[in-house]
């Protein structure tokens, strides 16, 4: 469910624009990033903050999905 | 429209496609389809619409459940023996998703209602199994400019073909009028694989879902045919007709009327 909830929030977003996504690890963290460049979007920061918690930043592009 | 926390869940499926996402699904559930036959086809097509959250259904059918049906018109069990076909369609639609409206209309599709009824819906789905109304769904569509789906099964052979009025091929573009009547074995009388409708009506269904959403091509120009011993697929391009009676530049059929002629109906026949 983490992508599901990470893309509505993207779609909210014009071309340009991030979004900060705070992950843990696992499961969420594996599949984000993967999903969201699979579907055109760019990864441009994923860092470790503390504890299993990763701070993921993804930028829509121009031909993002809306 | 924004989704709630128990739709975001229903629909993650949905939502995770690149080409629908959450506004696509606020797409479906702003839509409305109507739905005419709850019998074989209009089973698989109201239970996958439904559950994909589109959001208005009107299902058009006076008939009531026969045992006779249970064998391929999944939407009804054994308990809705006897029920009108679209209380027990509707049941079910809402069970599976109750952020679903569903207007059942218990009657038969005429030329005097049929105009009154597909106004309110964004795309229209002909289920019948009845040639009389498939060329009154055809007309009334192409005269109301409202995009549709024809499907047709027999035996175990299936066929659909979807039109935008005045853009693709029509259902007359291709048979001018109706067979006569007794031209064509009914169901009833040639039989039909249990499994048909399934593969027909999810065509169907998917056709209305894309129409929905603005996405992929649709299946205009192109009468799909399905054999169900062969497995095959066959796929006819078919053009519009400059001389069609409804959609050609001449139209001769200007105005709906019944074709009690080519009255020709599987479920009409074993009631």
């Amino acid at each position: 469910m983490t992508f599901v909830k990470t893309k509505l929030e993207l779609e909210k977003l014009i071309a340009g624009d991030t979004l900060e996504v705070l992950l843990c690890e696992g499961e969420p963290l594996s599949n984000v990033p993967k999903t969201a460049i699979e579907q055109g979007f760019t990864v441009v920061e994923n860092v470790h903050v503390k504890d299993n918690v990763h701070k993921l930043v993804i930028q829509k592009r121009e031909g993002s999905p809306a | 429209m924004s989704l709630r926390a128990d739709q975001i869940e229903r629909y993650s499926r949905h939502i995770l496609l690149q080409d629908i996402g959450g506004k696509g699904q606020e797409k479906l559930l702003a839509g409305r389809v109507l739905i005419i036959g709850a019998g074989g086809l209009g089973a698989p097509i109201a239970l996958y619409l439904g559950a994909a959250g589109v959001g208005t259904l009107g299902i058009a059918d006076a008939d009531m459940v026969d045992v006779t049906n249970l064998q391929r018109q999944v939407i009804h069990f054994t308990p809705d023996i006897g029920k009108p076909k679209v209380v027990s369609a509707a049941e079910k639609v809402r069970a599976i998703n109750p952020d679903v409206t569903v207007h059942p209309h218990q009657e038969w599709i005429s030329a005097e209602n049929i105009a009154g009824f597909i106004a309110d819906y964004d795309f229209i789905i002909d289920g019948t199994d009845n040639f009389a109304t498939k060329f009154l769904i055809n007309d009334a569509c192409v005269l109301g400019n409202k995009p549709y789906s024809h499907g047709g099964i027999l035996r175990f052979d299936g066929q659909t073909l979807t039109v935008k009025p005045h853009e693709s091929a029509c259902y007359r573009c291709i048979f001018s009028a109706p067979p006569p009547k007794d031209a064509i074995p009914t169901c009833s009388e040639a039989g039909v694989i249990g499994v048909l409708p399934g593969v027909i009506g999810t065509i169907q269904a998917t056709e209305a879902i894309k129409y929905l959403l603005g996405i992929g091509d649709l299946l205009t120009g192109r009468l799909l045919t399905y054999n169900a011993t062969s497995l095959t697929f066959r796929e006819i391009r078919i053009q519009r007709n400059p001389k069609c009676p409804v959609c050609g530049s001449q139209p001769t059929l200007t105005e709906l009327k019944d074709n009690s002629d080519a009255l020709n109906v599987c479920e009409l026949e074993t009631t």
